[in-house]
């Protein structure tokens, strides 16, 4: 007993160097993924963004098509490097909707006006309960939903042209 | 965009401010980095704190607002770990490793009141 | 030419430290005098080369040096000698280079100071102290020579992080450098007393005023640390429970625990295995520590200079020292002779519930810390773990042990009675039952914690002096005092946050200029905030114009600075102490309606916190002085120099 007592503070130190390693060789990712992926979309009700708009309601989310929803607002910086994949995916047929976070109306038609408008419909959600209540922790962020209204994926981070064929044929399956 | 109501302004009842704050010091900031929403100046840890306020204020209990972050976020959202099947060694290391002290100095005292 | 000879010293430093562990080994283990004789100047030597090298790349960075690369980058004529100069080790080569010289000075300490322990351990001590500093020779030489050219010289160095440019940041890390290399000597006298089989009371007097330093540097490390945070992040927190606070809570526990079982070691021969089991703890402790915070695996709001490559050597030297001294200690410690006897209840109990005690905590702080990255590991799955768990995990046994603390010292070395002690602390806990009526009555629904956190603080800061009660004060030893104060301060840090916690009144208003707003005695008006222009940031200050009843008003200037780069918004809070608290004012963001974010704070006590910081680091060192005289006065002659 006392032998392996004697050995047990080296035995503990390996386990840590373990995890020290496995740490380094794998960091701790940065992002946070929603939970509702694979879950109904939450119901909401958001007023129009801008006007001359519609807004959006979750309801409209569930017409038996799948849509993408994207995150943004006219604030953020990967939003702009995002918009011409999104209107690449508008032109193919995607229907696209948006939810504006803690934004203008004047704000936001300027950043419509200088990089395009994909959307739909923008609900404007000025105290992030919509967000917070999807599950998503920053801006951009693009999720799919399935024609009943179920998230199937979830897209963190601007969207890249090399992202554009993962998301088309992840709507693909949403079918 | 201003701050939410209740981002910055507390509740008129004392005893829930006190829930909420409580609350609070327990959400993680989604963006910041290892803060809890209670203090950061993060405009989402703002709508965050809005949001918990006015859900108290409502009537709702605390820790059916953690259960419905938790339930968007997983438990990342919670500086409080559940005790679960993957979180039990947790609350298990510390006790085991007091009883293995205990256990190591009464053997030894026994052993000396002998001698 | 003068870092050509920077560096030619830094290789020759370098070499003798090969020497000195080659050397110091051989003559070991074939107890050859000569051998023996010569590893003594060679530590000597050795610590003067390294603190050649730093002194010359401090004075490159003094000069302003642009044609060595590393000044270009991290220097620039225009800064203050202060920075210019603290701007040597605000770097990682620099601050590489500061250790091995801290590491070699304190060989070298060793090798001229220490007289009582045996030849062959001392040796051995200093050998097992070249090889930690070999590991980071090699690093430095091979991987981040601080004395590389540039070629051609740039006309302007592009100077130092302007948010380092604070006076406490300046000597914050050589604060922490000192402490860790403190606790690298403990690891070497414990290294080398397992070496020649002589783990006794000599080692242990040796290694004392080592963990006894180390530990006043690491004590004021993170009372400076914590104020730090305090006042910098703008939210009255003081301790978050973040991974670079605990990295920096562990080495301090470990060498608290140390502190204590090598009190019993010299003077009872007592804990033999266990005191070297702690030396090596302390010291992996530190490393973990430096590790956590410079490889970045663990997310913190202390934003550092990361990079998993310096991570991955720190990785590989810990593996090295830490494995090797733990196989070294499976391999010996079952020929240390058994400690000698005593009762659970007497000093040395106490001083076992002590180590057992801080033992817990440590494990707690330690797995509690990684447990995020080991489940996300197994599982995929992502979790936190903050000051829920810390607070109660720990906080009930650092209860219990400060009520140890309290019954330690004036409990009777081997045997005593439990009732007996207890009537002498009859007094202490009277005064906490009062102290609990009193908290009752006057604070109904006080959380658990604060409550517990005022009674034992009120009774053990009275216990704590209880070892001077009916000595003659003016012949009382320096050691004495300094126990006395700091379990004194640990009472009053305790008392200081338990007041904090129970007794904090915040008031958040989105303010209008003009408007009156209370918190706590105190009643605030916001006067007004202008824009206003710093040396690298822009900040809105807020006038802010305080009365306590009556009492004669003052005005505050809280800051909101921003700094461009990197984009970062920190709060200033403007800060009032008085003899009973501090009020705490930040002005935030504006809103639409043109009223201000006004955050105020008035914090009962909170000072206590840090002055029992103080007062703890205060107490080692009275402690520490009164060690070496008397160690000093019982040394024999000096053999050489």
């Amino acid at each position: 007993m006392r032998k392996l007592l004697i050995w047990l503070p080296l035995a503990l130190f390996l386990i840590f160097l373990g995890v020290f390693a496995s740490g380094l060789i794998s960091p701790e990712s940065k992002t946070i993924p929603s939970k509702l992926v694979g879950k109904p979309m939450p119901g909401f009700a958001l007023a129009p963004a801008v006007p001359g708009k519609p807004g959006l309601t979750s309801a409209e989310l569930a017409n038996g098509r799948p849509h993408l929803v994207n995150v943004f607002a006219s604030w953020c910086v990967p939003c702009i490097a995002e918009a011409p994949q999104l209107r690449q995916l508008a032109e193919a047929g995607v229907p696209v909707y948006g939810i504006a976070i803690r934004d203008r109306p004047e704000d936001l038609a300027r950043f419509l006006a200088r990089n395009g408008d994909p959307f739909r419909a923008i609900g404007g959600d000025p105290n992030s309960s919509v967000q917070i209540a999807l599950g998503s922790s920053g801006v951009p962020e693009t999720f799919i939903v399935d024609g009943k209204g179920i998230i199937r994926k979830q897209h963190i981070g601007a969207i890249n042209p090399e992202d554009v064929p993962g998301i088309m044929s992840a709507l693909g399956d949403a079918r | 965009m201003p701050a939410a109501k209740y981002a910055d302004e507390q509740l008129a009842d004392p005893g829930k401010e006190k829930q909420a704050k409580a609350l609070m010091e327990t959400i993680r900031c989604l963006v910041c980095q290892g803060q809890s929403i209670a203090d950061s100046n993060a405009e989402m840890a703002g709508d965050m704190r809005a949001l918990i306020r006015t859900r108290i204020e409502a009537g709702e209990k605390p820790e059916a607002i953690r259960a419905w972050l938790i339930e968007r976020y997983g438990d990342w959202v919670s500086f409080k770990p559940p005790l679960d099947e993957l979180t039990w060694p947790l609350y298990v290391v510390p006790v085991l490793f007091l009883g293995l002290g205990i256990w190591i100095v009464s053997g030894r005292l026994k052993r000396r009141r002998k001698g | 030419m003068i870092a050509e000879a920077g560096l030619a010293a830094l290789w020759l430093a370098a070499a003798l430290a090969a020497l000195q562990l080659a050397m110091g080994w051989m003559g070991v283990s074939s107890q050859r005098t000569d051998l023996l004789a010569a590893v003594r100047p060679i530590a000597i030597i050795q610590a003067g080369l390294t603190g050649i090298a730093f002194l010359v790349l401090i004075y490159l960075f003094v000069t302003v040096d642009l044609s060595v690369a590393l000044v270009a980058a991290n220097d620039a004529s225009t800064k203050p000698l202060l920075y210019k100069f603290a701007g040597t080790w605000g770097n990682h080569e620099g601050s590489m280079l500061m250790w091995v010289t801290i590491l070699a000075v304190a060989g070298g300490a060793v090798a001229i100071f220490e007289r009582r322990l045996n030849e062959r351990t001392l040796i051995a001590t200093l050998a097992a102290q070249a090889a930690i500093g070999l590991g980071f020779y090699a690093f430095l030489l091979f991987a981040s020579n601080p004395f590389a050219r540039l070629d051609p010289a740039p006309a302007e160095g592009q100077g130092l992080n302007p948010l380092l440019q604070d006076p406490g940041l300046a000597f914050h890390p050589p604060t922490l450098y000192l402490g860790y290399v403190g606790l690298s000597v403990a690891f070497s006298f414990a290294v080398g007393a397992l070496v020649t089989r002589d783990v006794g009371t000599a080692f242990a007097r040796a290694m004392r005023p080592w963990v006894l330093g180390a530990w006043i540097l690491l004590t004021i490390g993170i009372t400076a640390g914590s104020y730090w945070a305090y006042y910098e992040l703008g939210w009255g927190g003081w301790w978050f429970w973040d991974p670079v606070e605990n990295a920096s809570l562990m080495p301090w526990l470990a060498a608290t625990a140390l502190l204590h079982s090598v009190t019993v070691l010299a003077t009872r021969e007592g804990l033999r295995a266990w005191t070297v089991m702690l030396a090596v703890v302390a010291f992996s402790m530190s490393m973990v520590g430096t590790f956590l915070v410079r490889s970045g695996i663990l997310t913190s709001v202390h934003a550092f200079a990361v990079d998993p490559k310096r991570g991955t050597f720190i990785l590989a030297l810990l593996a090295i020292y830490i494995g090797g001294a733990l196989a070294l200690f499976g391999l010996r410690v079952g020929t240390v002779r058994e400690g000698s006897r005593f009762d659970a209840v007497s000093r040395e109990g106490s001083l076992v519930i002590n180590n057992l005690l801080l033992s817990a905590i440590l494990g707690i702080v330690l797995v509690g810390t990684l447990y995020p990255l080991i489940a996300e590991s197994i599982t995929g799955e992502k979790l936190s773990v903050g000051p829920p768990y810390f607070n109660s995990a720990a906080g009930p046994l650092a209860l219990i042990l400060v009520v140890v603390m309290a019954a330690g010292p004036i409990m009777r070395w081997r045997r005593d009675d439990l009732k007996a002690t207890l009537t002498r602390l009859a007094v202490p806990l009277l005064l906490s039952a009062l102290v609990l009526l009193l908290v009752i009555l006057l604070a109904p629904g006080i959380r658990i914690l604060p409550l517990l956190g005022l009674v034992a603080a009120a009774g053990v800061g009275l216990a704590s002096l209880a070892p001077l009660w009916g000595r003659n004060l003016r012949r009382t030893p320096l050691y004495i005092w300094g126990m006395v104060i700091a379990h004194l301060g640990i009472a009053v840090s305790i008392a200081g946050m338990a007041s904090e916690s129970a007794f904090t009144k915040e008031t958040l208003v989105a303010a209008r200029i003009g408007e009156l707003h209370r918190v706590g005695p105190y009643s605030v008006r916001l006067d007004d905030v202008q824009p206003v222009a710093g040396p690298n940031y822009t900040a809105i200050e807020g006038t802010v114009t305080a009365q306590r009843g009556a009492g004669k008003p003052f005005t505050l200037h809280p800051q909101t600075r921003n700094f461009p780069s990197p984009q970062t918004e920190t709060n200033e809070a403007a800060i009032t102490t008085v003899p009973d608290g501090q009020l705490y004012v930040v002005v935030g963001r504006a809103d639409e309606q043109g009223r201000w974010q006004l955050r105020l704070w008035w914090k009962p006590f909170v000072t206590l916190i840090w002055a029992g910081g103080g007062l703890v680091a205060l107490g080692g060192f009275l402690s520490l002085i009164g060690r070496v005289r008397r160690e000093m006065r019982h040394a024999p002659p000096r053999e050489f120099l």
